[in-house]
């Protein structure tokens, strides 16, 4: 055991001091304005609950609410699907697939770019009679008539979600990689010999396996899903048009605050965000465990 | 037993899947090559754009630049200095990454090297503070900054880089694995003072880790969106984010080839860095998810 030593704590004290003030007083003082009516000028208003009871029935809190669901559930669906596939392939003893680096590096590429960029450069090629994405569709027959994408609220709701796939299948795919790489080959080479197929190696080893793994990229994609904003902000008006299909919960929280001015309801707009985070944090990780346990019990 | 079955077996299976397998892969790769078009053709199409006319853009779809790209280069100019983003954009996400990484190194030194009381607390405390998402105190963070009176400064862009709980976590975890506490003892012998050892011996060692951090700290300061859109305000502060946010608004959207180009400015550096630095992102993406 070492023993005690105060200068311990001058090498730490820049980052306390620094933390103390820009993140632990920003996250007090939103809590406090959450019990208040504030406009961002004079003196907050001391409003009790009545922020709270306004959120659990404010219609368009639900609607974003359910809008930046969507999303991601369809986003991160497709997106474990392919990244899984992928991971399947690049893993069968039998395809011997080459050229791993490349295709990882290539797949990652739209998850580095600026989402803000990605979400103007969208803007622009989804555009109903000039963007480039309906004009290429047509030229190859795909489709007869332009598609509106960003005017009706189901198609701009699959544009963001297939632009959210598009920006992480590759990163989830690497990171699904990783964990099938430390999957002792052997059990790949046992199941060769046993005459397993494609779908038994997969059900049965892989999967199994990369459950952990899995876990883990479900809850930082959840936890950055329901951060939505970047992109739902700058693809159309940020205002969450057409018909607030893109209103995430984000985009509410940032509107009601820097638009309208409403602190205060902002503040609790946060601090239901956060709550909601923490409570499906918990349950994905505990049904997840749970599912495990009962398979090894 | 199961070797003798192994060296039997999988020669004879291998044979018979050759004809059904070299189908499948042709299929395969297909599929990759698809894939990788779908990655890249939105760039393709971004800089091919670029460089036609508005006209153009309008009238059609093709593959092949055109021979505006001075023209588009002007009229964006003309409205939007994008260079002047790009060079708020690199002093905001140098000074962070800077600033992150010397602080972190030092807070996990701090944690790594001394015992004090409540030092198992505090990194608790730290840890679960990492959890809590950016939004939730953005509404008070910008009210300490109208407070203290640094809205439309760099200030609330930069000094809180100083406190980066994951880095700290990182580093942390790096040196109590890398750093022998008699490499410590030698250099206490040799007369050197703490914060003597800590830039001589420790900030070497935790080089390599630095490094790693930075990529993804700088990456994440440059696409930061949320916080420069919200407590900056004079466009010629704008980083580069806020800034496509504001070309978007301009009157430089009437014209597609300049808004290509402009799009194409910002995203051009980071895929060209990313040409040097893939394999070395990839592989710290894939050790992180591991460890985490």
């Amino acid at each position: 055991m070492k023993k005690l030593n105060h200068k311990g704590y001058y090498f730490i004290a820049p980052f306390f001091a620094i933390f103390l003030v820009f993140n632990i007083y920003p996250v007090l003082l939103t809590f406090y304005y959450t019990f208040t009516r504030y406009e961002g000028y004079g003196k907050p208003e001391f409003i009790g609950l009545e922020n709270y009871t306004r959120i659990l029935t404010d219609g368009y809190f639900l609607e974003a609410f359910i809008n930046t669901w969507k999303i991601w559930g369809l986003n991160f669906a497709l997106q474990l699907g392919i990244a899984l596939f992928l991971a399947a392939l690049f893993s069968d003893l039998r395809y011997r697939i080459k050229g791993i680096g490349f295709f990882r590096a290539v797949f990652y590429l739209p998850n580095l770019i600026t989402i803000s960029s990605v979400a103007i450069l969208f803007n622009i090629m989804l555009d109903w009679q000039h963007g480039s994405i309906n004009m290429f569709l047509m030229k190859i027959g795909l489709i007869s008539d332009p598609i509106n994408w960003l005017n009706e609220p189901a198609t701009a709701q699959i544009s963001v979600a297939l632009i959210l796939t598009w920006m992480w299948f590759g990163y989830t795919f690497i990171v699904l990689m990783a964990g099938v790489s430390g999957i002792p080959g052997e059990l790949y080479e046992a199941a060769l010999i046993d005459g397993a197929n494609r779908w038994q190696t997969f059900v049965h080893i892989t999967l199994p396996l990369l459950k952990p793994i899995m876990l883990y990229v479900m809850i930082t994609s959840l936890i950055g899903g329901l951060q939505l904003f970047d992109l739902p902000m700058l693809i159309t008006d940020g205002l969450g048009a057409p018909e607030g299909s893109l209103n995430t919960m984000v985009l509410y929280l940032y509107n009601q605050a820097f638009r309208y001015n409403n602190y205060g309801y902002a503040a609790t707009i946060a601090y239901a965000l956060f709550l909601i985070t923490v409570l499906f944090s918990v349950v994905t990780f505990r049904s997840m465990y749970r599912t495990n346990a009962k398979k090894e019990g | 037993m199961k070797t003798e079955k192994k060296s039997l077996n999988v020669p004879v299976n291998k044979q018979g899947l050759k004809k059904k397998r070299s189908f499948s892969r042709k299929a395969i790769y297909t599929l990759l090559i698809l894939l990788t078009l779908i990655s890249i053709v939105p760039f393709y199409m971004m800089i091919i754009n670029a460089t036609r006319e508005n006209q153009a853009i309008l009238g059609g779809f093709s593959f092949l630049p055109g021979s505006a790209l001075i023209e588009n280069y002007r009229t964006m100019m003309d409205y939007v200095n994008i260079w002047n983003g790009f060079k708020n954009s690199l002093i905001v996400s140098v000074s962070v990454t800077v600033l992150s990484g010397y602080f972190s190194a030092l807070t996990a030194f701090g944690f790594a090297v001394y015992e004090f009381k409540g030092k198992n607390l505090l990194f608790i405390f730290m840890l679960l503070m990492m959890m809590v998402p950016g939004q939730l105190g953005l509404i008070g963070f910008y009210e300490l900054n109208n407070a203290i009176g640094t809205l439309d400064t760099y200030i609330p862009l930069i000094v809180p880089a100083i406190a980066s709980p994951f880095v700290v976590f990182f580093l942390r975890q790096y040196l109590s694995t890398t750093l022998h506490p008699s490499l410590l003892e030698a250099a206490r012998m040799d007369g050197a003072g703490e914060l003597k050892i800590f830039h001589t011996v420790a900030l070497p060692i935790m080089m390599p880790a630095v490094a790693t951090m930075s990529i993804f700290t700088f990456i994440g300061s440059w696409n930061n969106y949320i916080v420069p859109l919200v407590v900056l305000f004079s466009p010629e502060k704008y980083t580069l984010p806020v800034l496509m946010g504001f070309l978007k608004g301009s009157q430089v959207a009437t014209n597609l080839g300049s808004m290509y180009l402009g799009i194409a400015i910002s995203v051009v550096p980071i895929m060209v860095a990313f040409l040097f630095f893939s394999k070395y992102i990839i592989s710290s993406i894939s050790a992180g998810s591991i460890k985490g």
